[in-house]
């Protein structure tokens, strides 16, 4: 994008952020607290003291996962609704196989456990690639009915086996899979963090300077200007959506190798929807996407933290109000923009 | 086979007609928005709504009457946001659907909480009785059905509609606001799901949180399968009742089969049958670009 | 001329007149001062590149855009234009056939028809008084068209035709045509203007946007010569003259040949062996095609659109799979590659449709040269961005690709600028052994056609075998060592240099592409 291109969408945004405010403002009086009251607290407890600014980061990190997920599927044109699905796989799969290596060293189990949940989310991912490439079927039906589907396969395989002493998660991994923690505070703040901004850097790099990046995004931008220049299309769907999937599941890393140590039913809940989000408030870019995660991960934590005076749920809220004052704003901008180009 | 003469018992035809009520009548609605132009991913969100409005309607009044209309306006409302982001701004139209997707059922939990205080469901309420045969709201849905087919076919507003979705430059040509055939259109859309929500919660007689269950995507899967035509996706449904009232049934009388798995029964179908039917099916030639009229 | 024309002096009421017309988009000034007086029952041409304004004009004409000063009278009567749109304009008897078709495909003629105006029959839409009035028109348009055919069974031809009567249908006195006849055979350019002579003969109005000068001398009473957004002359019939009018288009002299010397083909680099494709209802789109092409030659395809040009392009291209026969790229089969496959052998495309498939509108002008060709400025996998920059700078100075900056986006350039892209990048490719180009001019002005004609005939001398398909037969005739003429997706008449070059050759291309003469030639 060229500079003035940057400068609208910058603008769009902070009009977005203003509006997306304005409406939670409107919704906390509605029950009848003071916002001034809720963001003061939601601030302090958050990037008050170190332990908050640990737990934002905690809570940004999948994220951030997410977030890549839906912006490198976005820039392929496709639209990837199944990070709940690919998180579960992921997150599952992770688990499975720390617990299945006891007696490996870190350096071994670690990655090989890592590796594991990014292949199964890439599984669940590259499926409805694999289905729009061969038969046409649009990946937004095909996503959002695999988060049914796994969560329901999930739910069976613990239930049957995997579950431990009645309880609804699996066993506790090995020591030597855990990640260090980083936080202060006894925040649950992991190496998983590090990871999700490398997956970051590598997620620029190969969108915007490696020959498969460059022909994934002429593919989402122009299918049949790809096409007529050699891009096989559906080797992109299928590359695009399963490493979209790989990203959401690489999620597992955070709470099961850094925070609860076990997969349980309910793992990582919200987090797939919530990408979508924070892909769209960063605008699709690597850079964005890791900013507006913390944004998100402050209102997480925030979330959290005032749930005394404020139902959770004014979270779920704000997420899609941001990302409907986002696309409005940006469409907006655009089509003024657009009316003096056209001639 | 006891398991045929359940299955093919009047209890549970009469089941799967309960079932196939909300499918049918969210797919007719998605059919005559997408007809015009506008891809409807938002159905599961105008069912949710539905569902909760009639159960605010039906609890402070106590009358399934009001209820219903509740349920009605709740989908409207719903329609017009999607349509102020999809038709005044001209946002994107699948990721506008998703958010308010997103926005519903966060919502309707956070509205929960106000005056129930749970977030989890509301407490009984006015309600259907069990007689399918004697419900008025069940004929009232099936005449909206027929209407839905005749208007689309046989009337001016109808052709107006179809052109909509086809070559929108051609009918701004004429003069004719594509930008207001496309409100109607997605309004309409909103009041047929608000009115499927709302028999999902008058059939419960109480609103569950999420309790849609991922029925609006598959009711559009209906509408591919039906080709676009209302008539068609509403029988469509048919199948995804079934397949939704067998897993009922074997949850609770128990098979061989987990019942998580079978759960996923209705989702797994609608990917078939998206694989099977997209080929053969071809949109409106105009569904999902925000850039004409 | 008709007699109503003759009688243009001061004090016979215009039917249309515009005066005065400024319009911009943005910075961009699409209309400045410009007027049109046109004579009721006459034919009137206005006249202009691409770009002069004409298409403009006439959308404000219509009321489809709103001008941002001037005045406008319909039969005399000042009209306001804040309350005009076209509606208001088809209550006033104005009516305006689009360049791009403005019929819905899915639904009949009668439907298309009554779309718009509508008439209820009790609960229900009345398809039975509209049905015996649109008859009836055609029977005076001498049109024959069948009511309950769905637009997209229709042939172009037919369609326009049906575009015609739906305007009449509403009314229209003033009929305005947006270059009606870009996708036309000469055969049903003449049968259009027999239809719009008859018409004007009848007292209605017809005012007709091209950039055909052949044809503005055919038909036009009197012509309006636009030229960036202004009206550069008004010219009447005895006036009338193609240098003449050249130069009042484009403002200096204009050489409508190239140079071209006679060529020296080489191996065949390019063949096609009874190839076939499906096509959409019974008949095949493609029927058998042989042909050939050599190192070093350009072969023209003659041909009216949609009888299997496009499909013969995309599968030379590799982007559509034949039902039957070979393509053969030197001694290769290429059949079954895939685009990459063929791009590496040589094969370059420049494709009919620059939006759909030429450009990425939203990419840099650096990246749409890269676009197809990414390989050679891969290293590890990694985009060599110097070498992209250096290449884009190369193509931009050589092919005069205005703005120059090759950061730029696609989607801010000009239509003609565009195509300097996509021609350029397919130019430059390496290796290149055959090039594959379909309408390369397409909405181009004539300073760049010139530019892009020079360097194909440039790549043709260096050994390139090029195949070119264009529905603009003087570009044909210019350029093409041999045609061969498609009708009906089959390959019908081959016409070497000498007849290319007699004086008739038009008109036999012309009668070719509609089957009016089935000769094949050697």
């Amino acid at each position: 994008m060229t500079w003035p291109d940057w400068r609208r969408e910058a603008y769009a945004t902070a009009v977005a952020l203003l509006v997306a405010t304005a409406i939670g403002s409107v919704l906390i009086l509605a029950i009848g607290q003071s916002p001034a009251r809720v963001y003061a607290t939601l601030l302090a407890e958050t990037w008050g003291d170190a332990s908050g600014i640990s737990q934002v980061l905690f809570k940004a990190t999948p994220l951030i996962f997410t977030g890549l997920a839906v912006a490198v599927a976005f820039h392929a044109g496709l639209f990837n609704i199944g990070g709940e699905g690919q998180t579960i796989a992921g997150s599952l799969a992770t688990a499975v196989m720390a617990s299945a290596m006891p007696g490996a060293p870190a350096v071994v189990a670690v990655p090989a456990a890592i590796m594991a949940g990014a292949l199964a989310g890439a599984a669940v991912g590259a499926l409805p690639g694999f289905l729009k490439a061969a038969t046409g079927s649009h990946e937004v039906i095909n996503t959002i009915m695999l988060n049914f589907i796994v969560a329901g396969v999930a739910l069976q395989l613990g239930n049957s086996r995997l579950f431990v002493g009645g309880q609804a998660h699996t066993a506790r991994i090995p020591a030597a899979a855990e990640l260090p923690r980083l936080g202060a505070g006894g925040s649950a703040l992991n190496a998983s963090f590090l990871l999700a901004l490398v997956c970051a850097g590598a997620a620029w790099v190969l969108l915007y300077r490696s020959r498969v990046g460059f022909q994934w995004r002429a593919a989402g931008a122009n299918s049949g200007a790809a096409e007529a220049g050699g891009v096989r299309l559906g080797r992109v769907m299928v590359g695009a959506m399963a490493m979209s999937g790989a990203l959401a599941g690489l999620v597992g890393s955070n709470y099961v190798l850094g925070y609860k140590y076990y997969f349980e039913d309910g793992i990582g809940r919200g987090v797939g929807f919530m990408g979508i989000a924070v892909a769209l408030l960063g605008r699709n870019h690597p850079v964005g996407v890791v900013v507006a995660a913390l944004v998100f991960g402050t209102l997480a934590q925030g979330g959290f933290a005032v749930s005394q005076l404020v139902p959770r749920e004014l979270v779920e809220v704000l997420d899609a109000v941001v990302i409907l004052a986002v696309i409005c704003a940006s469409a907006e901008v655009r089509r003024r923009a657009a009316r003096v180009v056209r001639a | 086979m006891t398991t045929l003469h359940a299955l093919l018992s009047l209890a549970f035809l009469a089941q799967v007609m309960r079932m196939a009520v909300p499918y049918a009548l969210a797919a007719v609605g998605g059919s005559l928005s997408e007809r015009s132009g506008i891809i409807d991913i938002a159905l599961e969100g105008k069912l949710l709504f539905g569902a909760f409005g009639a159960t605010i309607g039906a609890y402070y009044s106590g009358s399934v009457a009001v209820g219903v209309l509740a349920g009605v306006a709740a989908g409207a409302a719903v329609a017009a946001l999607y349509a102020t982001v999809v038709i005044r701004f001209r946002a994107d139209q699948i990721v506008a659907g998703v958010a308010i997707n997103m926005l519903a059922y966060g919502a309707t939990r956070y509205l929960l909480e106000i005056p129930f205080h749970s977030t989890a469901s509301s407490p009984r309420h006015a309600g259907f009785g069990p007689s399918l045969a004697a419900n008025p709201v069940l004929w009232f849905a099936l005449v909206l059905i027929a209407a839905a087919g005749y208007v689309m076919y046989r009337t001016p507003p109808g052709l107006r509609l179809r052109a909509s979705g086809e070559h929108p430059g051609a009918v701004a040509s004429l003069g004719i606001s594509v930008a207001r055939v496309r409100w109607v259109s997605v309004l309409s859309a909103g009041a047929y799901a608000g009115l499927g929500g709302a028999w999902l919660s008058l059939s419960q007689h109480s609103f569950v949180a999420e309790m849609s269950r991922g029925r609006g995507y598959i009711a559009l899967a209906a509408v591919i399968m039906g080709r676009w035509n209302p008539l068609l996706a509403a029988l469509a449904c048919l199948l995804f009742a079934t397949a939704d009232a067998f897993q009922v049934q074997f949850a609770t009388t128990g098979s061989a089969i987990p019942s998580e798995l079978l759960s996923t029964l209705p989702y797994a179908l609608t990917i078939l049958v998206l694989a099977g039917f997209m080929w053969r099916s071809r949109p409106p030639a105009a569904l999902g670009k925000s850039d004409d009229a | 001329m008709t007699g109503a024309a003759a009688a243009t002096e001061a004090g016979q009421t215009p039917a249309l007149e515009l005066q005065g017309i400024d319009k911009r988009f943005g910075a961009v000034r699409a209309l400045d001062g410009a007027g049109l007086r046109v004579a009721a029952g006459s034919i009137h041409a206005v006249v202009g590149e691409n770009g002069a304004g004409k298409s403009t004009l006439m959308k404000v004409a219509y009321g489809e855009l709103r001008a941002d000063a001037g005045t406008l009278a319909i039969g005399g009567r000042a009209i306001d234009s804040g309350r005009y749109d076209p509606r208001a304009a088809m209550a006033l008897g104005v009516g305006m056939v689009h360049q791009h078709f403005t019929l819905v495909p899915t639904l009949t003629v009668l439907e298309n028809l009554v779309l718009g105006r509508e008439t209820w029959h009790g609960p229900g839409i009345d398809l039975a008084t509209p049905r015996a009035r649109a008859a009836e028109l055609a029977r005076e348009l001498g049109a024959e068209v069948s009511l309950d055919a769905r637009v997209v069974t229709l042939s172009v031809g037919e369609r326009q035709r049906v575009e015609i009567l739906r305007v009449l249908f509403h009314g229209a006195r003033i009929l305005l045509l947006d270059e009606p006849t870009a996708v036309l055979a000469p055969a049903e350019v003449r049968e259009l203007f027999d239809r719009l002579r008859a018409l004007a003969a009848g007292g209605v109005t017809v005012v007709l946007v091209t950039h055909k000068l052949d044809e503005v001398l055919a038909i036009a009473d009197r012509v309006t010569v636009m030229r960036r957004g202004r009206v550069v002359a008004e010219l009447e019939n005895e006036e009338l003259d193609a240098e003449v009018i050249a130069r009042a288009m484009v403002g200096r002299p204009v050489l409508v040949d190239v140079e071209r010397s006679a060529g020296s083909p080489g191996d065949v680099a390019l063949a096609v062996r009874g190839l076939s494709v499906r096509g959409r209802g019974a008949r095949p789109a493609l029927d058998g095609v042989d042909l050939e092409v050599r190192a070093g030659e350009i072969v023209g395809v003659a041909g009216v659109e949609g009888n299997g040009q496009r499909e013969l392009v995309e599968v030379v291209a590799g982007l559509r799979a034949p039902s039957a026969g070979s393509v053969h790229l030197g001694e290769r089969d290429v059949t079954r590659a895939r685009v990459a496959a063929r791009a590496a052998l040589g094969l370059g495309h420049v494709p009919e449709d620059r939006h759909a498939r030429g450009l990425v509108l939203d990419f840099s002008v650096t990246d749409n040269l890269m676009l197809g060709q990414e390989r050679r400025f891969t290293r590890r996998g990694l985009i060599d961005r110097a070498r992209a920059a250096e290449r884009a700078r190369a193509i931009i100075d050589e092919y005069e690709i205005r703005p120059d900056d090759p950061r730029a986006t696609a989607r801010t350039l000009s239509g003609g600028n565009q195509q300097k892209i996509v021609v350029g990048r397919e130019l430059a490719r390496d290796p290149l052994s055959v090039l594959v180009a379909a309408q390369p001019t397409r909405g181009v002005d004539i300073g760049a056609i010139e530019l892009i004609h020079r360097r194909m005939l440039r790549a043709r001398d260096t050994g390139v075998a090029v195949l070119l398909v264009s529905s603009e037969l003087t570009e044909l005739c210019a350029l093409a060592d041999r045609v061969v003429v498609l009708y009906r997706g089959r390959a019908v008449a081959w016409l070497d240099a000498d007849q290319l070059a007699a004086a008739d050759s038009i008109e036999t291309m012309g009668e070719l592409m509609t089957g009016a003469r089935a000769e094949v030639f050697a």
